[in-house]
């Protein structure tokens, strides 16, 4: 692919979730979505464009804040819908909700509902890679909230010790659930966390793709090359609450609308319309072309059926 | 449906080798990492000079990259043995001290069982993580739990143990093997306790099946981890009384094999429950209610041995050997039925 072609593509991925997400919103309130849902709008370059650095054989490990990056990695966007509405054609086979999105044979091996539980996984996906004689990767996302966690350093301390290859990305929105960053967290760059275990602590303007995904192909290739791995600090902000019911009256006047200055979709979309790979207008045609997939995907998945007990019972053993 | 007796007694092709119940722990982690290269062993210290309890003698030579020490990060490294299980290997992690599995409990309660369901069965789970657990070694309030029953009630998991060598080669090998998440209990206090082991494949034990290792009429005795091996002293003294009583070794606290306690008691009559642990929230108290919900019938009502549920374990020896059951006091609530 051209870079030209590439940063296009980038544009179609992050409206796709994009619109996904706010199509999710209102499938809520239109009563086909329950419980609740982290949405990413605002974080979409992280995904895209450290998920466009990886092999298909990489693995991957996210968050309950993870739609963005499972349809990244590729599950269909019906699949997704489905999965959000509890039916059987959804990519857990409606089992497990907006939370736990994963597809393995994809390498993405996990959507953790416990903050920090990931990294672990991941660690351990990376040392299979390593043992098995593979230069494949696993790259974990979670937020700034987990670097307060034990297996955050747990993990950073075992993947250094050890030289294993494993991306760690922090997706800093500012926000641990309702709590600013600053209350909780001595230290406003959570990168500088590296310096502990040995290892890189690299700071991402987590709303420039451009530069999400050179950190991040830079420390994939750290991996791949057996000098183990990377923590990466992506700064970024989230542009809804914490989770559905969270209005987030706790943020300072004027953050969320100094945040959307910066929304990554604007800013590559203006990037390349000024290099004329793609005019503002043909944005809007692609927008208005993902829409209509996205309202058409949602619309597929509403007519598949529930699973019953009988079905999901298989997925509690394989033995 | 057949109860498993050990060893096998009738005429077979195989060799029956005593060893110690340490030494059948070794046994079967060596005869699975021979079988399965894909068989890796971490946990703390376990490639230091066998490990802490010797369990993993040899194991670093014989299988050279394939035993390996973490760091003190239960939770992390049981997280890691999932993220190697679903990338085509099959961990075994040792937990020191079960003590310290609750520093586990994302892992073990969270993950471990949750994992594969939550993503609609598109993966398995082969984790085996070995606990070394259980009192009378003198190691103090924290160092002496069996934790055999902290995660029976956690549907996804295989939770089993073993209070005899023949169990612990048998079970061992099979919880390796098996495709889903085991926590496998082992008793510190039984290492060096020795007893005939059939060494094969054809020994590797049924998952969620307990074992008669002890045949008799008048009373059954239902043990784990070490009680198995004083419910067994038991039933010597009171066979000098004329008294036979049936020992069955539980092995598995879920699946729970109800149908093995039920055909022991069936013949019996009468059932004492031998557990180093508190009662409530056990699998003592759990058979004991599956038994009453199936309308089991008993000749007179069951007894239970175990910890007081008052107490928590005292270094101090000679209050530790009177906490833990004996020989004497499983007798003693036999002797109770008159």
């Amino acid at each position: 692919m051209t870079e030209r072609s590439q940063r296009v593509e980038w544009l179609r991925r992050m409206l796709e979730i994009r619109l996904f997400e706010e199509k999710v919103q209102e499938l809520f309130m239109e009563g086909l979505i329950h419980g609740t849902t982290h949405l990413c709008q605002g974080q979409e370059a992280v995904s895209v464009g450290a998920i466009s650095a990886l092999r298909d054989d990489d693995y991957l490990t996210i968050t309950y804040r993870g739609h963005g990056h499972a349809l990244m990695r590729g599950i269909p966007m019906e699949a997704c819908f489905a999965e959000l509405m509890g039916r059987s054609t959804g990519c857990c086979k409606g089992v497990g909700g907006s939370m736990h999105f994963t597809d393995v044979k994809r390498g993405l091996l996990g959507a953790f509902a416990i903050v920090g539980a990931g990294l672990p996984v991941a660690l351990g996906a990376a040392y299979s890679a390593k043992l098995q004689g593979s230069d494949q990767v696993a790259v974990t996302f979670f937020g700034d909230g987990a670097t307060n966690i034990g297996t955050f350093h747990e993990a950073l301390n075992i993947a250094s010790a050890w030289k294993v290859g494993v991306v760690f990305i922090i997706e800093n929105n500012l926000y641990g659930e309702y709590t600013p960053l600053r209350e909780t967290t001595p230290v406003d760059d959570l990168a500088v966390r590296a310096t502990a275990h040995g290892i890189p602590g690299v700071i991402v303007d987590g709303q420039d793709i451009d530069a999400v995904h050179a950190a991040v192909a830079e420390a994939v290739e750290r991996g791949r090359a057996g000098e183990g791995p990377s923590l990466l600090e992506m700064k970024t902000y989230r542009f809804r609450g914490h989770s559905r019911t969270d209005p987030a009256k706790y943020r300072p006047e004027g953050e969320l609308e100094r945040w959307q200055e910066r929304d990554p979709i604007v800013l590559l979309g203006q990037n390349l319309a000024a290099g004329g790979a793609l005019s503002l207008d043909d944005q809007e045609t692609l927008r208005r072309e993902i829409q209509e997939q996205v309202d058409a995907q949602a619309e597929r998945a509403k007519a598949a059926p529930f699973p019953t007990i009988e079905e999901i019972r298989s997925y509690v053993y394989a033995a | 449906m057949s109860t498993q007796l050990e060893p096998a007694s009738e005429a077979r092709d195989v060799e029956i080798v005593e060893m110690t119940y340490r030494e059948a722990v070794n046994a079967a982690l060596v005869d699975e990492m021979t079988a399965d290269p894909t068989v890796y062993l971490l946990g703390e210290d376990v490639a230091n000079d066998g490990g802490v309890f010797k369990t993993n003698a040899g194991l670093p030579e014989q299988f050279p990259g394939r035993v390996k020490n973490t760091p003190i990060c239960e939770n992390t490294f049981i997280g890691m043995a999932i993220g190697m299980s679903v990338t085509g290997l099959r961990p075994v992690v040792e937990i020191m001290f079960s003590d310290f599995l609750p520093t586990a409990g994302d892992a073990v309660i969270e993950e471990l069982p949750k994992f594969r369901f939550m993503t609609g069965g598109q993966c398995t789970l082969p984790v085996t993580v070995r606990s070394i657990g259980g009192a009378t070694g003198r190691f103090g309030t924290q160092h002496s739990a069996t934790g055999e029953s902290w995660f029976m009630a956690f549907p996804g998991l295989i939770v089993a143990s073993a209070g005899t060598p023949a169990g612990a080669y048998s079970v061992l090998r099979a919880a390796i093997r098996h495709g889903d998440p085991v926590l496998f209990f082992e008793h510190k206090g039984l290492y060096g306790r020795r007893g005939p082991v059939v060494r094969s494949d054809e020994a590797i034990a049924e998952i969620g099946r307990a074992a008669v290792v002890r045949q008799g009429s008048d009373v059954t005795i239902l043990a784990t981890l070490l009680m198995v091996d004083r419910a067994l002293q038991a039933a010597e003294q009171l066979s000098a009384d004329g008294v036979e009583a049936e020992v069955v070794d539980l092995r598995f606290m879920r699946p729970l094999d109800l149908d093995t306690v039920r055909t022991s008691v069936n013949k019996t009559g009468r059932l004492v429950i031998a557990e180093e642990q508190v009662h409530a929230g056990g699998w003592g108290a759990t058979i004991l209610s599956q038994l009453w919900l199936n309308g089991v019938t008993l000749a007179a009502p069951p007894r239970v041995v175990g910890l007081p549920d008052d107490l928590l374990m005292p270094y101090s020896p000679p209050l530790e050997d009177e906490l833990v059951p004996s020989p004497a006091a499983i007798a003693a609530a036999v002797k109770e039925f008159g």
